[in-house]
């Protein structure tokens, strides 16, 4: 086909397009991911019993809100990453503050008490599955963030895609947080931490393969 | 006809909000800038066609990355650098850099070109239209003549013996112009 034709064809179809589109497409595929993890939570895992009443501790919400954060941070630099040329640094830059935070406050906590305690605040009772429980959680929200990506135009594949994998496993694990009932931060740090950035690795792996256009 | 930067950007954003005359105008116009980029960088005139036309496919459908908060030309090399890397991945010419780190290398002062490119299209704007038309097919954009002679509707043989005396015409013109400022 001559380029002429091309330039024909393409003004032809042109569609007028929304300056939100790419937030927008992302937030939908996220939304569709994490509601899909929601209910797979719920029929899995179920949510903690004591739901109510956790509410009013500072632990509950300290999952929450670094998870939260952290999917915040990391929403926003896919955001960006999803442009090509665009810069992303700053964003990027942006995640290490809720990680720095709690791991202070983690040290905090285990600062001076005695070497079982301090074990018990790192393993808690489910270290052996929260990673896991994350990662598997956070697979519908990679689904949802890889579909949003592939649709627009990220030119460094395997950093965009850890983003995207740092995104959804942040939000699968701000999920896991509704049936989780550990309320160390030196547990949340290690283990939540670990299985978000696992997903994040996973999604750099695939980034390249998944997310060419 | 070097399209400027605030030309381009006014173009991109009539055409997000569905203008489509606009649209073709735009697109006419990156075809040209992104002519010369591959020319530039690849050998194969072929598959610099291919290039162009694969880079405004990207472009219409990845229309919406374009943050219109920021300049439209970085954008557009960022997308023509992305489609170029992934042709020489493609075309398993040893790549030895990583898609990600390439970006540096690539980049170039491209100001001196640009200048040198509108000297010449000076130059060109003093021959007749049918010869500039024929030199800059065949010369610039790197066409046959025999397609040169298709796309005008003359003979290869006249497209030929217009570019001889067009360029005849414009190293005259370069020799006097030279020996205007010696004297």
């Amino acid at each position: 086909m001559k380029t002429d034709e091309l330039i024909d064809r393409l003004a032809g179809e042109l569609a007028p397009v929304s300056r939100v589109a790419v937030p927008r497409t992302l937030a939908l595929g996220l939304g569709a991911g994490a509601a899909v993890s929601f209910v797979a939570m719920w029929l899995w895992l179920g949510i903690r019993p004591d739901l109510a009443s956790a509410a009013d501790t500072s632990a509950f919400w300290m999952k929450f809100f670094y998870t939260l954060t952290l999917g915040c941070f990391a929403f926003w630099a896919v955001e960006r990453l999803a442009r090509p040329g665009a810069g992303s640094r700053v964003q990027m830059t942006l995640l290490a503050i809720p990680v720095v935070v709690l791991l202070v406050l983690a040290l905090v906590q285990i600062d001076g008490v005695s070497r079982t305690a301090r074990m018990h605040l790192m393993m808690g009772a489910s270290a052996n599955v929260c990673p896991w429980r994350i990662a598997i959680l956070s697979l519908p929200v990679f689904a949802g963030t890889f579909w949003a990506l592939g649709k627009f135009g990220p030119t460094r594949l395997v950093v965009a895609g850890a983003m995207a994998g740092l995104l959804a496993g942040a939000f699968g694990a701000w999920i896991y947080a509704f049936h989780c009932d550990e309320s160390a931060a030196p547990f949340v740090v290690i283990w939540y931490t670990l299985g978000i950035a696992a997903i994040g690795a996973l999604g750099g792996l695939l980034g390249r393969a998944l997310l060419r256009w | 006809m070097l399209a400027a930067e605030a030309q381009l950007k006014a173009l991109m954003l009539s055409a997000l909000a569905g203008d489509a005359a606009t649209y073709r105008a735009l697109l006419a116009a990156l075809g040209e800038l992104l002519r010369r980029y591959y020319a530039r960088r690849l050998r194969d005139a072929a598959s610099a066609e291919d290039l162009v036309q694969e880079t405004l496919i990207a472009v219409h459908t990845r229309r919406a990355t374009y943050d219109t908060a920021l300049p439209f030309t970085p954008w557009l090399y960022a997308v023509a650098r992305y489609k170029l890397l992934d042709h020489l991945r493609r075309g398993r010419v040893r790549a030895t850099v990583a898609l990600d780190d390439a970006g540096d290398l690539f980049a170039e002062d491209e100001s001196e070109a640009a200048l040198a490119r509108r000297d010449l299209n000076r130059l060109l704007e003093t021959l007749p239209a049918a010869t500039r038309e024929a030199i800059r097919q065949v010369k610039i954009e790197g066409l046959t003549t025999a397609e040169a002679a298709e796309r005008s509707g003359r003979s290869e043989i006249a497209v030929r013996v217009g570019i001889h005396r067009g360029l005849k015409a414009l190293g005259d013109k370069l020799r006097e112009g030279r020996s205007r400022e010696d004297r």
